[in-house]
């Protein structure tokens, strides 16, 4: 029984992964940079939640609620106004290192930032989700809401990406930026309004994730996103860069794995082994499990 | 004449470096040196040393590693170790000698182990695979427990108890609590000594055929393997180099300090970033810069405290700035345009 | 016996046969045309040449020497060199020391040497430093040694990726498009150079190029390319009038 509470734990925590991951991808895929700062919108996304609910404390349900859309509408303007001022004037640099550079300040910057507005002190974070959840075999097996919430909001929005890629134009207009920035232009696709609409996607994806993250482990602090951001572009690489359904499992292994490490192995050695995972793929099979095979033209 | 002003480069570097400590030594002869002050001067060469290091890796190979206090933290703590096994056996001059080379030797071993799987990767992959192994040491290094006793050494990686030491036995490495009581063996000049040593290499590395073929695979590596350079050969001397250099920095460190803890503050993929960042400030591909940057920017919040709140958010500003002045496509027409008005065109700087 | 000699050369990428049976003879000393439509596949040919692939079938042998299995470095030390048809030089090196990279695997010191500048540094440096001098005045680029790369002019960063290429000491020189974005004058200035390659040098070369006036002007021999296959061979006057070969490149 009690290596499916851990299993069932690892999947809450590979959803909030793999939401987080999807984010990472989308950007990776289609602006084809690595948004080092992507963790630290997830601290934000948290931090608004925290300011927002505590003001509307006696408001119940309906405070929640707005606290998470304002959070979401927040992180989305972050990062079209991050990738407008930081990211956008580095598009065709000739070094493909300043862009990640840039973003490592980018993700800098916030944390000391919020590092000076709310202090480094570990903010107790009170749940988002009230729900207390399901008990079965007479009270052995227990899950809890936020558990099964986050793995049905992951699950919902993995659907709600692909048919969004798939199904729309502007889904569409994604996929050839992703494939071809110069060819995607000629037909007529306005590549700045699609990275920009990418950006606002994932980093909404971020603050969901966040307000997950932070409902599952309780405790905010300006360094909250950073490893889970991390972890969560691990899993994009893992399921294969560029890939939604890929990114869905790079973050669930990764969750499970974390979690049954950290459980049967040992706590200490939990995120050498989540780093080692990459290390393998990176050089077993670079594009992941579901990746694509770039090659360079000569 | 040529060779003249490459050289003459060199000489300034080192002769900054020099006057440096001279100056320092002065304030400390005359008594205007504070105790504070003083404390800052063995951070302040390690953190030189390992700058150094990185650009030599960022700037001269062109890959970014978020990993090089992972090389520092191996430097650290196999120097430590043997200082702390032998330290009632050897003098402190030789054993001082000799922690270096093991430090520096292990680190370069593990930089050429690493740089193996890592330098066949490329860009951002290649940035958070070393992001990820300087993780993974910190945290191998925390699951780490050794210790000796009559019988010999023990090893673990579950806990002290594990150990079972006899009742003579001494804890060496004692998990995430680290090594304590290293003798305290490193002191301004030793580090201002490394540094040059560091500088002398990395420089007449930039300036030989070796430099100028891993030069050469950072601009373009094709044609590079094309002319017939061994790239593979060329990137891995110079991480292994790099990660040596940094494992220098980290024999510094642990020879400083009382307690030695392979913590995140110290030894995290933040602190390889702390050090990007001087090594972006300097220059990339500035060695001098890397220098006179570490030094400022680790003296500057220690001795302005007022500053120290907004520091960070201050250089992450800096960065970004930096990096769209020099790197973004449409700053530098408008650069080239508005000097080539002025009639200075042949002096836009290209940093890299 | 013949510089380069190819035979039966196929490469194929997930079915599409790029180069189909391929076979062409360079004696010493020739100025060799590679051409045809875009997508016939002439690039190709360079990368099989150049180890950049690996051949499905066929021999390369570079004067007597078999080089089909050989990687890109190593094919450059056996004697070919290249440039590139989107020019790659080492752009945030100067103008020299481009042309240093490429000495670098004919005068050697080692690492410890590099590191130290002890034992042979000095005296092979300065070798080095004097090639490099003597190729930069015989192409005329002197005057701009300490130059950043990436801040020559057009046509001399072609020029520049020539001599970078020569520096090598290669039997065979391959150009890949070296006209490619250039105007007339940059174009005439090309075929100065190529001359003087030729004369200072007696290079063997192999070029593909799309500029017809330059090929018909200075090639002596050509082949002419499509879909992949050897639509015809031989002397260049020859070739240009046989009707495969124009209408392949008029069409019908």
């Amino acid at each position: 029984m009690s290596f499916l509470t851990y299993l069932i734990n690892g999947l809450s925590l590979g959803s909030i992964y793999a939401i987080i991951a999807l984010g990472y991808t989308m950007v990776y895929g289609i602006a084809k940079m690595l948004n080092f700062a992507h963790g630290d919108f997830i601290m934000v996304g948290c931090y608004v939640i925290f300011s927002i609910s505590g003001a509307l404390s006696g408001n119940g349900v309906m405070g929640t609620v707005i606290a998470v859309v304002v959070s979401i509408v927040l992180c989305s303007l972050l990062g079209i106004t991050t990738e407008f001022i930081a990211y956008r004037p580095l598009r065709g640099a000739a070094s493909p290192l300043a862009v990640l550079i840039t973003a490592i300040g980018v993700s800098y910057f916030l944390e000391n930032l919020a590092l000076i507005i709310f202090g480094a002190d570990v903010k107790s974070f009170s749940s988002v989700i009230t729900w207390k959840g399901i008990s079965f075999a007479g009270g052995q097996l227990k899950i809890q809401g936020v558990t099964i919430v986050t793995i049905v909001i992951s699950l919902v929005i993995l659907i709600c990406l692909q048919l969004f890629i798939n199904k729309t134009k502007q889904g569409q207009a994604m996929l050839a930026v992703a494939e071809d920035k110069g060819a995607a232009t000629l037909m007529g696709i306005n590549v700045n309004k699609t990275i920009m609409l990418t950006f606002a996607i994932g980093s909404a994806l971020a603050a969901i994730a966040g307000a997950l993250l932070c409902s599952a482990y309780p405790n905010l602090s300006p360094y909250v996103g950073a490893m889970p951001g991390i972890k969560a572009f691990v899993a994009a690489v893992l399921g294969g860069i560029g890939s939604i359904p890929g990114a869905m499992i790079g973050g669930l292994v990764l969750g499970i794995v974390e979690i049954l490490s950290k459980t049967y192995i040992s706590s200490q050695l939990s995120d050498a082994i989540v780093f080692g995972i990459l290390v393998i793929v990176l050089i077993v099979k670079p594009t992941g499990i579901l990746g694509k095979v770039i090659q360079e033209k000569v | 004449m040529h060779m003249d002003k490459k050289t003459k480069d060199n000489l300034i570097t080192y002769g900054i470096v020099i006057a440096a400590f001279l100056v320092v030594e002065v304030l400390a002869m005359t008594g205007k040196l504070s105790s504070h002050m003083g404390g800052l001067l063995v951070p302040m060469t390690y953190y030189a040393i390992i700058a150094v290091a990185l650009n030599l890796c960022v700037g001269i190979l062109g890959e970014l590693s978020i990993g090089h206090c992972g090389f520092m933290c191996i430097g650290a703590f196999t120097s430590a170790t043997f200082s702390k096994v032998m330290a009632d056996k050897i003098p402190s001059g030789p054993r001082f000698f000799i922690a270096f080379i093991i430090g520096i030797a292990v680190a370069a071993l593990f930089g050429f182990l690493i740089g193996i799987p890592v330098l066949r990767l490329k860009g951002d992959y290649l940035a958070i695979v070393t992001l990820a192994f300087g993780e993974i040491i910190k945290n191998v290094i925390n699951a780490f427990y050794i210790g000796v006793d009559s019988k010999g050494f023990h090893f673990s990686m579950e806990n002290q108890m594990a150990l079972n030491l006899e009742s003579d036995g001494t804890m060496i490495i004692n998990g995430a609590m680290g090594i304590t009581g290293t003798p305290k063996d490193a002191n301004f000049m030793i580090g201002i000594g490394v540094l040059l040593i560091s500088l002398v290499i990395v420089l007449n590395l930039i300036n030989s055929r070796d430099g100028r073929a891993i030069m050469a695979i950072r601009d373009n590596h094709i044609a590079a393997e094309a002319s017939g350079i061994n790239v593979t050969r060329y990137k891995m001397l110079a991480f292994t180099i790099s990660a040596a250099i940094a494992g220098s920095a980290g024999v510094l460190y642990s020879h400083n300090i009382t307690t030695l803890t392979a913590s995140s503050q110290y030894f995290g993929y933040n602190a390889s970033i702390m050090i990007l960042v001087y090594v972006v400030l300097g220059g990339i591909g500035n060695i001098r810069g890397s220098v006179v940057a570490a030094c400022i920017l680790y003296l500057l919040p220690e001795l302005l405290r007022g500053l120290n709140k907004y520091r960070m958010l201050i250089y992450s500003i800096v960065l970004i700035v930096m990096m769209i002045v020099n790197w973004s496509p449409k700053v530098i027409e408008w650069r080239k345009r508005t000097f080539a008005n002025f009639g200075f065109k042949k002096k836009v700087k290209v940093v890299k | 016996m013949a510089l380069l000699d190819v035979t039966n050369l196929s490469i194929s990428f997930g079915g599409l046969r790029a180069v189909d049976d391929f076979n062409m003879t360079i004696e010493k000393g020739e100025l060799y045309g590679l051409i045809g439509p875009n997508g016939a596949g002439k690039t190709t040919v360079f990368n099989l040449l150049t180890g950049v692939y690996k051949p499905n079938e066929g021999k390369i042998k570079l004067d007597g020497e078999d080089i089909t299995r050989k990687n890109t470095i190593e094919i450059n030390h056996a004697g070919i060199a290249r440039t590139f048809q989107n020019i790659r030089l080492f752009k945030q090196m100067s103008v020299i020391d481009n042309v240093k990279v490429g000495l670098s695997e004919r005068y050697k010191y080692s690492t410890l040497e590099s590191l130290l500048h002890v034992g042979r540094y000095k005296k092979v440096e300065k070798q080095i430093d004097d090639e490099a001098m003597r190729l930069l005045n015989v192409f005329d680029l002197a005057g701009e040694r300490d130059t950043l790369a990436s801040n020559l002019p057009y046509g001399k960063q072609r020029k520049l990726e020539i001599v970078r290429a020569m520096a090598t000491d290669p039997k065979l020189l391959l150009l890949d498009e070296p006209a490619a974005g250039m105007n007339p004058n940059e174009t005439k200035e090309l075929m100065e150079t190529i001359a003087l390659v030729r004369k200072e040098f007696n290079m063997t070369i192999l070029l593909i190029e799309h500029d017809m006036k330059l090929v018909s002007g200075i090639c002596e021999k050509l082949t002419v390319l499509n879909f992949g296959k050897v639509l015809c061979q031989g002397e260049t006057k020859e070739v240009l009038t046989n009707p495969e070969v124009v209408k392949a490149y008029l069409g019908e």
